[in-house]
């Protein structure tokens, strides 16, 4: 009785310093969880506002010997304040897609909804949009890789600071939501002046480094809207990689929810 | 794209610009052409000896069709023309052109509105489409039915937050064209396409008109149409004459509602079309639906693997004139997503009445590079039942090889 009496205070004192330790350690991942979550927030308050773009872009799809192969389209996108944006793609090549266009409404929290415009036979067709890890016109980019940047997508991590082409980076690792996303988790450096990406690691399913993708040229619109004319997609794994270059972007020109519809997508040139 | 300023230098682009300063007013302003299009040779070859004397083993076509643009008035109007051409070996009836179309389109704030030949499709299903009556069949150019004459029409679109509301008014009728005696396949009767019948006795004149309504709703789509006016779905009627005997296309006056639904679920998107005809001749219901379902990165690949099915319904009891009458047809599509967006789709289309009686096919393509493409296309017919509609093409299974040009 007197031993376990005297053992009391000693395994209560034990089972603190567990608690505390484990405590700690649930703080700090709470922190780190937290510091994520704030630099994400931060990272995409710091472009709202942008309202609408027009964009011209070129995909040049590069193969391990070096072949390449080339891809032409105009996207038009829409800010949407509390839910995911509307983009609206347009190809003009390869040829024979020409005229295609592929509209997406993104969703923060259901899957996102996406039609097909096919021009020869004039049809407009809805598609799952399920097919998110797929690749976008047989390059290194998935579709979930073009969409739009949405806090409720992910849960986030903050894993660390380094340096990345002379500044400074916050590493942020972001966890997909969607247990349809062809990723385990994404490594993001985020610069701690501008709050936007340089650089994204993603991993597969099976959590192995998938693709490198890299931002450079950004450039300032509007004083506050830092955009990537170049991003290059490497995959790690089959040696391909893509190069997205953005040959103009225009800002605020007046796009309005009817030119994101059904019948925007048919007469889409 | 192909722009061609005004103040281009080679001749051809002059001369279209030319043509549009003249068809456009100028104070519109009108200064960029877009010029492009599609031309492709295609070799058929057919599996086994024709039934009738007239027909060949192996035919070649080619075809061409150019898409002429250009937008004026800050983009709200626009005039598309788009001219097709098709000269075949052995057919002089497939031998034709069409003009797909020539539209002005004017875009309002929450309307549109469409004056000139156009092309409409409406509907949800992959192998047949009930729905769909605007335009008339070029049904000599495919068998699936999918390519169409341009249609002359007025379309107005009203856009609003309860849907799009679509009216068409077609001022005039176009035939449904079908394979000449060297065609492959064809009826064993000769379709004489020179002496059609019409109810209306404003024939090929009557005026026909339309309204659909359709919206979406999250993950459903749905439409709703009406057509009052000319079938586009000849009822074929033996002439029989003094040396030979014809088949004679009637073309009564036709009531049509239309329903189509369309609802994605994950990777599932289910599918349905129904369709209830009132003419002079019979009342009839036809309906179709199914599912695709489609896996993606099937065995660790890139490729994606979709599922499709569909049951085809229709209550007359004419067996001759009805292909889908209580029909299934299984199919799957492999979509490569490679660089050269290759897909391959293939299935069957089974009669559950008639065990003997099934088509089968395969359309396959892929790029060469930027401007060219192959395809290739195989369809086999089985049939022992001369009731059935295959019966007719119980001979004629072919493949197809084609090479296209995109410019």
């Amino acid at each position: 009785m007197s031993s376990s009496k005297a053992l009391l205070p000693l395994t209560s004192g034990l089972a603190t310093l567990l608690t505390l330790i484990f405590v700690s350690f649930a703080v700090q991942a709470q922190d780190s969880g937290q510091r994520g979550l704030d630099i994400a927030i931060e990272r995409k308050q710091r472009d709202v506002g942008w309202q609408d773009t027009v964009a011209d872009m070129t995909m040049v799809l590069r193969n391990s010997q070096g072949q390449q192969s080339e891809r032409k389209m105009r996207t038009k996108a829409l800010e949407i304040l509390d839910d995911g944006d509307k983009t609206l793609t347009i190809f003009d090549e390869p040829r024979d897609v020409k005229g295609t266009a592929f509209l997406n409404f993104s969703h923060a929290k259901v899957p996102d909804e996406q039609w097909i415009f096919l021009p020869a036979l004039k049809r407009v067709k809805r598609i799952s949009s399920r097919n998110k890890s797929g690749p976008f016109m047989g390059s290194e980019f998935a579709y979930e890789d073009m969409t739009t940047f949405e806090i409720e997508k992910f849960a986030f991590q903050y894993v660390g600071d380094d340096v990345f082409r002379d500044r400074d980076m916050y590493i942020v690792e972001q966890y997909p939501a969607d247990e349809f996303s062809g990723y385990t988790r994404q490594k993001v450096w985020i610069d701690k002046e501008r709050y936007i990406p340089y650089k994204i690691e993603f991993y597969d399913r099976k959590n192995s480094l998938l693709k490198v993708l890299e931002f450079s040229e950004y450039k300032l619109y509007l004083g506050k809207y830092w955009r990537s004319l170049r991003a290059e997609m490497f995959n790690e794994q089959n040696g391909k990689s893509t190069e997205l270059i953005t040959h103009s972007i225009e800002f605020k020109t007046g796009l309005e929810d009817g030119d994101f519809d059904k019948n925007s997508l048919k007469r889409a040139r | 794209m192909t722009k061609i300023v005004s103040k281009g230098r080679d001749k051809c682009g002059a001369f279209i610009a030319l043509a549009t300063m003249c068809l456009v007013p100028s104070a519109l302003n009108a200064r960029e052409v877009d010029v492009s299009g599609t031309a492709a040779i295609e070799q058929r070859y057919f599996l086994q000896d024709a039934l009738y004397p007239e027909q060949e083993r192996a035919n070649v076509s080619v075809f061409a069709q150019v898409e002429i643009y250009t937008e004026f008035n800050d983009g709200n109007d626009s005039i598309l023309f788009k001219p097709f051409y098709r000269q075949d070996q052995n057919d002089s009836d497939r031998s034709h052109g069409d003009i797909r179309e020539l539209i002005w389109l004017h875009v309002g704030d929450d309307w549109e509105l469409r004056t000139g030949i156009g092309k409409v499709f409406w509907g949800q299903t992959e192998s047949l489409h009930l729905v769909d009556i605007i335009n008339q069949t070029d049904n000599i150019e495919a068998i699936d039915g999918e390519d169409k004459l341009g249609q002359p029409m007025v379309n107005l679109n009203l856009i609003r937050d309860w849907g799009t509301t679509s009216f068409f008014f077609m001022p005039y009728f176009r035939e449904r064209t079908f394979a000449g005696l060297e065609g492959r396949p064809r009826f064993e009767l000769d379709i004489d396409t020179d002496r059609p019948i019409y109810e209306s006795s404003d024939e090929e004149k009557n005026i026909d008109w339309a309204v659909r309504w359709n919206h979406y709703f999250g993950d459903w789509e749905v439409g709703v149409s009406y057509f009052d006016g000319t079938s586009r779905e000849p009822i074929l009627t033996p002439l029989i004459e003094e040396e030979s005997a014809v088949l004679q296309p009637f073309y009564p006056q036709l009531k049509q509602v239309g329903v189509d639904i369309l609802a994605v679920k994950g990777a599932w998107l289910f599918k349905f079309e129904g369709i209830s005809r009132r003419t002079s001749v019979e009342d009839y219901t036809a309906a179709v639906g199914g599912f695709e379902y489609t896996n993606v990165g099937v065995f660790n690949s890139s490729f994606d693997l979709g599922w499709l099915v569909e049951y085809q319904f229709d209550d007359r009891d004419n067996l001759l004139l009805v292909p889908s009458q209580n029909d299934l047809m299984l199919g799957s599509r492999i979509v490569f997503n490679d660089v050269d967006g290759t897909e391959i789709l293939f299935g069957v289309i089974q009669d559950l009445d008639e065990s003997s009686s099934r088509a089968g096919f395969i359309e396959a393509s892929s790029r060469i590079n930027d401007n060219w493409k192959w395809s290739f296309d195989a369809w086999l017919f089985s049939s022992d039942e001369p009731m059935e509609p295959v019966y007719q093409f119980r001979r004629d299974d072919f493949v197809e090889l084609s090479l296209e040009y995109y410019f």
